[in-house]
């Protein structure tokens, strides 16, 4: 065995052993990526197939739900339908063959515009706050930091719902009920505690010789922090950001308590979507995949990043 | 480069007191080595120096302008960490640049680069100039880092331990390279160790810290042949002196009070005698040299003897001291 392999391990697994914990893995796989697949699928049915039983494993692939996501839509005789001209687009072609129009553009986009805006926003707040008040924590003495630490990381010992009606008349006083704003400072409040104590870990390993370095070379200690601090935390600040961004892109009974119109951000929006006769599934199913892009993008763009942060601790030393 | 003037400087942390009414004059392009074991406070006054902590009382002047107050970038000091300290996200030239590329410098580019380059030629680490900082053994880490303190020209270079995790022959050659290139550039140098041999080749001046205070300071020569304690005769030598009892050995002169003779090699002739007061223990041959390990009484000794000398263990031989060191109940020098 080459000496990089045995720093890592002991002893090389076997190949049964090896062959074992893959299909244990494969297995894992399949079964997390069921949910997602079936929504995938019922978002490409159409409105019949998606609530046929048995379950339709083959049927003709349909933009319905897309459609009916992006639209609203009314009911028209077929007689006011067959005067209208040609149809343009897909949607169009695919209203009109349900006797209907199409009205004008269905909240959706602004919708999933304020989560990305909400997410995001509040997601870099509570990062950027973290890392400051994790290096005052990791670097400073602090009267009382570690009753503070705990102060800080019992805001998250009860579930949301056990504060959300004091928050909801709070934010009615301030007039933050249904603002992007208000709904990012909320985000920003929950995800901070998380932020603090995961990013102080990450800064405490950080030797403080390199600050004291940089600070007699020249810099203050707030140059020092960005020049040298900084860089060094980055694979911590990404997964940070990966959690809080999770957090804040899912949460869901906050949103729907405390917005309800302008602010309204996806989570509670998509399971409104209701289509003629009931709940249209495929349109639901369309603004839930949609919906995953943008944390899986991220994701993606951050897993090197993430994938060391998670084992950071371990292999760090 | 200036002087560094101490007076009185004490530093606690919590209850433990780790540096102690420290009285210290470096004079402009004086080398000083700080030396002491482990805890003897010597890293704190470095840092104590870098403005890297505040001293409880005291006062420190460079170049006589008083630190008090004064952040380490206005200090206008270099420091080399013992733990290296590379900046692990930054190239070895990136490293080197840092100190110049400082908000509070601010040299133009060409001449960062004519000056890294130059300080990388001279603790020779210029063939790796573009590997990353954490890619380097060593040896080459810590010439890396005295680089990072030689590229500028601060009032003074503060060094921690820089050789001490090198190996014996690496060490050997920076120490020369470091005293050749002080004596060069005519800096002012204070530098800690534990190391009597890196104390005694490379500095103009040794003080000795003891439990957070200077016990003494003086040239090489002169801490070693004139110690004011049992504390400093016991931190030079090599094999360490020996304490005896004053009545242990013939040839010696006690002043009144003395309670303990300290003898070196040079304080104890041998020779082969059947009815000797000592016998040999044992003999370490170290090839040019050999270490007589012997017992007089319920003392045991250690002293250098010439190789040829035809001793074996088991044999008699007789000791005579000759101008040994003296020491009161205190510990302190009487002569």
């Amino acid at each position: 065995m080459s000496a990089a392999n045995s720093a890592h391990s002991v002893v090389e697994p076997g190949a049964a052993s090896k062959r074992i914990a893959a299909t244990l893995v494969i297995l894992y796989a399949v079964i997390t990526l069921v949910p997602l697949v079936w929504i995938f699928l019922t978002s490409i049915k159409s409105p019949p197939d998606s609530i046929s039983y048995p379950p339709k494993i083959l049927f003709t692939p349909s933009l319905e739900g897309y459609c009916n996501l992006f639209t609203t839509r009314t009911r028209q005789t077929p007689e006011y339908i067959a005067a209208l001209p040609e149809p343009d687009g897909i949607c169009d072609a695919v209203t009109r063959k349900r006797n209907m129009v199409i009205a004008g553009p269905s909240n959706f986009l602004p919708r999933f515009a304020n989560s990305l805006i909400i997410a995001f926003g509040s997601t870099f707040l509570a990062v950027g706050l973290g890392t400051l008040a994790a290096y005052g924590f990791s670097r400073f003495k602090v009267p009382l930091a570690d009753d503070l630490l705990f102060f800080i990381l019992s805001t998250r010992m009860m579930p949301p719902i056990a504060v959300a009606i004091p928050i909801y008349l709070m934010y009615r006083q301030l007039g933050l009920s249904d603002t992007a704003i208000g709904m990012m400072l909320l985000y920003t409040a929950v995800n901070v505690s998380l932020a603090v104590w995961l990013l102080k870990g990450f800064i405490d390993e950080i030797p403080r010789e390199y600050e004291e370095a940089a600070m007699i070379d020249g810099y203050s200690r707030l140059q020092a922090f960005r020049k040298v601090v900084l860089p060094q935390a980055t694979t911590g600040i990404a997964a940070t950001a990966i959690f809080c961004l999770i957090f804040a892109w899912n949460e869901y009974a906050f949103a729907s308590l405390l917005t309800s119109g302008s602010a309204q951000t996806a989570p509670p929006f998509i399971p409104t979507i209701i289509g003629e006769g009931g709940q249209d599934w495929p349109a639901v199913a369309a603004g839930t995949t949609i919906f995953l892009v943008p944390i899986l993008v991220f994701t993606i763009l951050l897993r090197k990043q993430l994938l060391r942060g998670i084992t950071f601790g371990a292999v760090r030393k | 480069m200036a002087d560094v003037t101490l007076k009185g400087v004490s530093k606690s942390f919590g209850d433990k007191r780790a540096v102690e009414g420290v009285d210290l004059h470096i004079k402009d392009g004086e080398f000083v080595v700080l030396l002491g074991p482990t805890g003897a406070g010597k890293t704190t006054t470095l840092r104590l120096i870098a403005g890297l902590e505040k001293p409880d009382a005291g006062t420190i002047s460079i170049g006589g302008r008083p630190m008090e107050g004064l952040a380490p970038a206005g200090r206008d000091v270099a420091f080399v960490f013992q733990q290296y300290s590379l900046y692990p996200h930054l190239t070895v030239y990136e490293n080197l640049a840092f100190p110049l590329r400082s908000p509070a410098r601010r040299m133009d580019a060409a001449a960062v680069d004519a000056r890294v380059r130059q300080v990388a030629k001279m603790v020779r680490i210029d063939h790796k100039l573009e590997n990353r900082s954490t890619r380097l053994s060593g040896g080459e880490m810590q010439r890396v880092a005295i680089g990072r303190a030689l590229v500028r020209r601060p009032a003074i270079y503060l060094m921690d331990e820089p050789l001490s995790s090198l190996d014996a022959k690496l060490r050997g050659e920076l120490r020369l390279e470091l005293k050749r290139i002080q004596k060069e550039l005519g800096a002012t140098l204070l530098y800690v160790t534990h190391d009597q041999i890196e104390a005694m080749t490379m500095a103009d001046r040794i003080g000795i810290l003891a439990e957070g205070r200077l016990v003494q300071i003086g040239t090489p020569r002169e801490i070693y042949a004139d110690p004011a304690n049992l504390h400093v005769a016991a931190r030079l030598g090599q094999p360490h002196i020996n304490i005896v009892p004053v009545d242990l050995l013939p040839g010696a002169t006690p002043p009144r009070g003395a309670t303990a003779i300290g003898a070196r090699t040079e304080h104890i002739a041998i020779a082969a005698s059947e009815g000797g007061n000592a016998r040999v223990d044992w003999i370490e041959h170290l090839g040019d040299q050999n270490h007589l390990h012997i017992r007089v009484g319920a003392h045991k000794l250690v002293t250098l003897a010439d190789p040829d000398m035809p001793v074996n263990p088991g044999d008699r031989i007789d000791l005579t001291l000759k101008n040994p060191l003296y020491f009161g109940q205190d510990g302190q020098r009487l002569v």
